[in-house]
């Protein structure tokens, strides 16, 4: 079992911490992971919310038997696809090179 | 058989349907195939990182499969089925919540948690704080929530006996006798094939169980001529509730508690063990971010795959077939009435060897735990070698083993949807605080993890057993029985059947309140800056053992 750094003073971690390249990776990394919980967590609790205080409404057939709750049911597998699908591509895009190069830095320096 | 069966105006045999015989062997069938991969997961099962990571030598797309066969466990699959034809919409619910919580997972936890820890939820919780007592708690609510998860597991085990080999319910003797051998067959796959062998029965059951449920999806929209609201008004005008099951209302009449569920199923799936151990099983975070991707993909297919079921089984099966007291048989009939024995068979075998699977991954999760938190650190002080460490975890295991016998005879015929709703809960509240600030709050210190850990598991569990679900609910004028857990006795004082709404806020604040009361420890700098870094970018994480 590798064991790479665990060891490790600190320091290293430390200087890492302080580093511009990896505040500019947690800044990446935040600025989307937080606002995008916020906006899934908001959208699932208006749907709960309708669920439990506006049966009626979601009751209302728009499409033969299928009503406006079943829509918006769906409508929260179709979001939760898409959020994954988005993060995937932004983690892979400006999350991993970066994430990549300060490991290996750190590796390298041991 | 069954009373409420008995009672029903035009009394099919429901139990009493499919070939005892072909049962047997296709689930026979299923337990041969996973042995012998469990037998030859053995032959690399010799270090604490194989018997408890696998080597963490798995890709993100096989984890992501065995992820799925974790998750869809018998209360995704029987329970959300059955909660939809008895109740239509309101089952529903349950599988949003359950899907939608996976983002919180893929966002802030997953890959964070892979990058940090190296065996359990505690490593990451203790990682910067006094090892001992955060572990001790750390383990605490782990077995826990493992052991309200493995209840609601076994509970649904006796209507499935019953089906599979026509064993009524009522003969608990029996019932028991089947459901000790389950557990020993659990036993033999940890123990021999540790978390390689648990992974792939996870594998080969989530695949049998997709491709079940989608033959049997594609069949039901065949009937219903490929048409959604034809048969959303089939099930409509099949049901005794009429077009009710089309909307929310029918099994959640107050709507706070309907908050509250939801609260603790999406808050709750990021906060599980079993889950979170799963992650160790990759090689990288990156791994484990394609692991949770998969995952998502095939339990959101699934649950759409349930929704059909469920209306079709409402729609199709004879009226009065599914019951409260049936529903969690209402897929396996529905396989009954479409594809005859066989299908029968296989479906309910798969549905067996979910339960096998899931009380696997539980028990492994539940046995790392006690090893590795509590034996290794708390009464080891982090002395202990790992080899010795890997006893204990087996022995462990064939202890939890017995007691998840045991407590399946004793909660056979529970609701299981209401029994994980409940793990879900505990989860949220005792894990998902203390997982989350420690990952992104630089203040939160071990004084804050205990208050977080032991005030959510506290607060949860007492608003549990002063719940109306374990006492005082009205009793059921046709069936004599009340809905909640404990008969004849009230002694509830909290309104609401699930504890979330309460519990979950209180565990956040309990955690601030914790770190500042334990605040005049300066925080040590160093060990978050390795923390942090170590979480966001994997250097210095644990990597695979090539075999």
């Amino acid at each position: 079992m590798s064991t790479t750094g665990e060891r490790s003073t600190g320091t290293v971690y430390e200087q890492v911490q302080a580093s511009p390249e990896f505040a500019d990776l947690r800044r990446r990394l935040r600025r989307f992971v937080f606002p995008m919980s916020v906006a899934f967590l908001a959208w699932y609790l208006a749907y709960v919310l309708l669920a439990s205080y506006a049966p009626g409404f979601m009751a209302i057939k728009v499409l033969g038997n299928i009503n406006i709750g079943l829509i918006i049911g769906l409508l929260q597998f179709v979001s939760t696809f898409a959020i994954t699908t988005i993060y995937v591509r932004y983690a892979n895009k400006h999350l991993d090179p970066a994430a990549e190069k300060i490991r290996q830095q750190i590796e390298g320096a041991e | 058989m069954n009373m409420d069966i008995a009672q029903a105006p035009a009394p099919p045999a429901a139990t009493a349907v499919g070939d005892v015989g072909l049962n047997i062997g296709i689930f026979l069938a299923f337990v041969a195939v996973t042995l012998v991969f469990v037998y030859r997961a053995s032959r690399t099962n010799k270090t604490a990182s194989d018997y408890y990571a696998a080597g963490r030598a798995f890709t993100g797309p096989q984890n992501g499969v065995a992820i799925a066969g974790d998750y869809l466990s018998a209360a995704s699959f029987l329970g959300i089925a059955g909660a939809i034809a008895l109740n239509g919409y309101d089952g529903f619910l349950y599988s949003i919540g359950f899907l939608v919580a996976w983002l919180v997972a893929l966002l802030l936890v997953a890959e964070l948690l892979r990058n940090t820890g190296k065996f359990t939820m505690g490593d990451v919780l203790a990682f910067r704080m006094r090892q001992r007592p955060v572990r001790a708690a750390a383990a605490t609510s782990t077995l826990v929530v493992s052991f309200f998860y493995l209840l609601a597991q076994m509970a649904g085990a006796g209507g499935l006996i019953a089906l599979l080999l026509q064993i009524p319910t009522s003969n608990r003797v029996g019932q028991g006798a089947v459901i000790a051998i389950v557990g020993i067959l659990m036993i033999v796959y940890v123990l021999v094939g540790g978390m390689k062998g648990t992974t792939y029965v996870q594998i080969i059951k989530a695949v049998l169980l997709i491709i079940g449920a989608a033959v049997m999806t594609v069949w039901v929209l065949g009937i219903a001529g490929f048409n959604l609201s034809a048969l959303l008004g089939d099930a409509a005008a099949a049901s005794p509730k009429g077009d009710a099951v089309l909307a929310p209302g029918l099994q959640y009449t107050n709507p706070i508690d309907l908050v509250s569920l939801g609260l603790a199923l999406v808050l709750g799936t990021a906060g599980l063990p079993h889950i979170l151990m799963r992650f160790y099983t990759v090689p990288s975070s990156k791994e484990a971010r394609r692991s949770v991707v998969w995952a998502i993909w095939l339990i959101g297919l699934f649950y759409l795959f349930t929704l059909v079921l469920g209306y079709g089984a409402a729609a199709l099966l004879p009226p009065g077939t599914i019951t409260s007291a049936t529903q969690n048989n209402a897929a396996p009939l529905l396989a009954y009435q479409l594809g005859g024995e066989v299908l029968l068979g296989i479906i309910s075998a798969v549905a067996f060897a979910t339960i096998l699977a899931v009380v696997a991954g539980l028990t492994i999760t539940a046995s790392a735990s006690f090893a590795h938190d509590v034996y290794a650190s708390v009464i080891k002080r982090g002395q202990a070698s790992p080899d010795a460490e890997v006893r204990v975890a087996r022995i462990t295991a064939l202890v939890i083993g017995v007691v998840a016998i045991i407590g399946g005879i004793i909660a056979n015929g529970q609701n299981i949807a209401f029994l994980v709703a409940l793990a879900f809960a505990v989860a949220a509240s005792a894990n998902l605080p203390t997982i989350l600030y420690s990952l992104f709050w630089k203040k939160f210190n071990t004084t804050g993890a205990l208050f977080s850990i032991y005030g959510g598991l506290a607060i949860c569990i007492i608003l549990i057993v002063f719940s109306p679900a374990v006492s005082g609910k009205p009793v059921n004028a046709a069936t004599g029985r009340s809905a909640s857990m404990l008969q004849g006795v009230d002694f509830h004082w909290f309104p609401l059947d699930n504890p979330g709404l309460v519990s979950i806020p209180a565990s956040f604040l309990l955690g601030v309140i914790g770190t500042y009361i334990g605040g005049r420890r300066p925080v040590e700098e160093g060990k978050f800056a390795e923390m942090e870094v170590r979480s966001l970018t994997g250097a210095g994480s644990e990597k695979a053992i090539a075999h």
